[in-house]
């Protein structure tokens, strides 16, 4: 019987059926943050249980710790420095490894997992935070889940998972040069909407997905859960394999011959069958930028905000509603708008290749004044390349602040904020209401749009700016 | 979880059908990401005169002085239906209640019951409206036997109640939902050992537990 990559993992790591849709899952990796991480360790701890697999448990730093260089385990947002003590003391008691301030490899937890190949294809690999979906993109069955189910994925290594409708989107064609993976996943959520993967996993697939390096394919499996799925995956190929070699985690030797096998073998069967398929062609996509305070809300960077269209996604209250928070109208051109705030991070958009197309915008450049900029390397390993190759002397001698890596002002959690009303370009992946802020008005481009901007002072085309 | 064998309470009877989990706990009444604090907003679009405010409505049940310890709900068919927020289970369960009798129940509803340590009981339509008759009487105390899986009047009518053996065990025993995976432990492990022997890369338990090598961010 044939089966989608999807089909492959989930049966391998299948302990037992609960009932026609749910199954026990073998959990090979689970990830933790100081946010929840610490909680959920202690009442694991608390109820005389321990970590089951600890070896294949791991913590980080990176969700309330703060970014400006110099930082302690005192944060902005108040009560934070209490998550982040909980979390480093829970870890010990768990024999976890635990990636705290100060360390190396120290970084946003979907960045720094690829990174060390903590993931790997083919793994199952759960986290309490919803763009765990972003690690699909090396071709692992990777979840974002709530904090009572990671006490359970501890405890027991496994998870009751209601099995998902399978979903394989098809990118045909090639991005044009200067459309990036962030402006494809804007273009699949204007296209198909902020419930279009509702429920699916989606396996993208496609020329353009094979011709998109590591990098780019985590950018475009994070914003899945904007999508609404359960998660997202891609198939590994060669150039999963080369990114992976020799990462500290990979396997090695002949366990690396033996994995590469196996890994082989995690590709959808030619004649599986998918309970939705989509294609879209890549030469349509252009650079993206959002409009609204939803994903969905938005447009090509050289269109206008739109009027309401009954026959849209939104309800003409949701349309009115974003207008009114964001202070637009319709008709109103975005490529022009200004901006005071610019925001390079996140686990969307902060690795290396982001940083480095950034700086090529930015070169012997500088902000425009009244502009507040900002970059968040992703993880401290992505900080210290950049560093190596003078990337953040672009930033800082364009304007930017250059900051120690965290999910920083990705979102507010009580802490740092662009202020109210400003309008911000950002490269992360959620333009909600008071995200970034109290009444913050987030648009949301790749890493060139946001330099591009911070240089205008307004959203501009990175084709142009060169 | 505090296990459940037999139960002796006052029985307070609903007898709505599809009472929703928006009705259990309405949004604004969760405040916290915590399981706990949730009771006082159980119901409260029928218990309280006002949206948000808490001067209880006279005719609601569980504002009638005789259900002040009611411990047992009897319900209508398709209770807990909408959506699947666990928060319904945790402020019925927090508020004091240790049993439901109904028809039927939505399953995920059901589920999150058991996991929470209370009987989702199904009885017939007919013993439902029996059930909910006794539970208006002067004399409104019930026993729920999760052993014998029935319910009885106190000298008077006995009616039987549904649930399956796995959710019957586990509340007898008190098991929660790691508790009651843990009962597969000896499958997780097999599972494991040969998924070790497949796929050795996997399992991390052979590295050295000292500093990592720095590793490459360059693509």
């Amino acid at each position: 019987m044939s089966r989608t990559l999807f089909d492959k993992i989930w049966d391998r790591h299948l302990v037992s059926r609960i009932d026609d849709r749910t199954g026990l899952l073998l959990i090979d990796r689970v990830m933790l943050h100081e946010r929840t991480g610490g909680v959920a360790l202690k009442s694991v701890l608390a109820a005389g249980r321990s970590v089951m697999a600890p070896d294949q448990t791991f913590a980080v730093m990176d969700h309330i710790v703060d970014t400006r260089p110099g930082r302690t385990d005192q944060t902005l947002m108040p009560t934070g420095a209490d998550f982040i003590r909980t979390t480093r003391e829970a870890a010990r008691a768990a024999g976890i490894r635990l990636f705290d301030l100060g360390d190396p490899n120290q970084g946003i937890v979907h960045v720094i997992s690829p990174e060390m190949g903590i993931v790997l294809p083919g793994l199952t690999l759960v986290c309490p935070d919803s763009h765990t979906c972003s690690q699909g993109a090396l071709g692992a069955l990777a979840w974002g889940i709530g904090s009572t189910q990671a006490e359970h994925a501890l405890a027991t290594s496994t998870l009751r998972v209601e099995k998902p409708r399978a979903m394989r989107i098809t990118i045909d064609g090639r991005l044009a040069p200067g459309v990036t993976a962030k402006d494809l996943a804007l273009h699949l959520l204007g296209r198909f909407g902020v419930g279009g993967g509702k429920g699916c996993i989606v396996e993208y697939a496609g020329e353009a997905v094979r011709a998109m390096n590591i990098e780019a394919r985590l950018t475009l499996c994070n914003m899945a859960t904007e999508f609404a799925a359960f998660s997202a995956i891609i198939a590994p190929d060669q150039t999963t394999f080369d990114y992976l070699a020799g990462r500290s985690l990979a396997p090695k030797g002949e366990a690396w011959d033996r994995a590469v096998a196996h890994w082989t073998g995690l590709v959808s069967d030619a004649d599986a069958r998918f309970d939705v398929e989509l294609s879209v062609d890549a030469a349509e996509v252009a650079p993206m930028v959002t409009w609204g305070s939803s994903p969905q809300q938005v447009v090509p960077l050289n269109g206008a905000v739109p009027d309401f269209d009954p026959a849209g996604r939104d309800t003409r209250e949701a349309h009115a509603r974003a207008l009114a928070y964001m202070d637009l109208t319709p008709g109103q051109p975005l490529d022009g708008l200004p901006i005071t705030g610019a925001f390079i991070g996140s686990c969307t958009n902060s690795r290396l290749s982001d940083l480095r197309r950034a700086a090529a915008v930015l070169q012997g450049r500088k902000v425009a004044a009244g502009v507040r900029a900002i970059c968040v390397p992703g993880s401290t390993q992505v900080r210290l390349a950049a560093e190596a190759e003078g990337l953040d002397q672009v930033f800082l001698a364009a304007g930017f602040e250059w900051r120690e890596s965290g999910c920083s002002m990705c979102f507010y959690a009580g802490g740092e904020s662009f202020g109210p009303r400003e309008r911000v370009i950002s490269s992360t992946n959620r333009n909600f209401e008071s995200r970034q802020g109290p009444e913050t008005r987030t648009h949301l481009a790749s890493p060139e749009t946001v330099a591009a901007s911070a240089l205008a002072g307004a959203i501009a085309d990175p084709r142009k700016a060169h | 979880m505090q296990p459940f064998t037999t139960l002796a309470a006052v029985a307070a009877p609903l007898m709505r059908d599809n009472v929703d989990t928006d009705a259990i706990i309405p949004s604004r009444e969760i405040r916290s990401v915590a399981k706990t604090g949730l009771a006082d907003g159980l119901f409260a679009g029928w218990r309280y005169l006002t949206p948000g405010g808490r001067d209880p409505d006279p005719d609601f049940v569980l504002n009638d002085r005789r259900y002040a310890q009611a411990q047992i709900l009897v319900a209508g068919a398709n209770f807990g239906c909408g959506s699947s927020r666990e928060h319904a289970a945790w402020a019925l369960a927090e508020y004091g209640f240790r049993a439901i009798v109904a028809p039927s129940f939505n399953p995920i509803f059901r589920n999150n019951c058991i996991l929470n340590g209370m009987v989702p009981a199904v009885v017939a339509s007919r013993h439902a409206e029996e059930i909910a008759a006794a539970a208006s009487s002067g004399e409104p105390t019930l026993t729920v036997d999760l052993i014998a899986r029935e319910i009885r009047r106190a000298g008077g009518a006995t009616w039987p109640f549904a649930i399956d053996d796995e959710a019957r065990e586990m509340l007898l025993e008190g098991l929660d939902a790691v508790a009651l995976t843990l009962k597969q432990a000896s499958r997780i492990h097999a599972l494991r050992e040969q998924d070790r022997a497949e796929r050795p890369w996997v399992y991390l338990t052979d590295k050295k537990s000292g500093p990592f090598i720095t590793p490459s961010v360059s693509e």
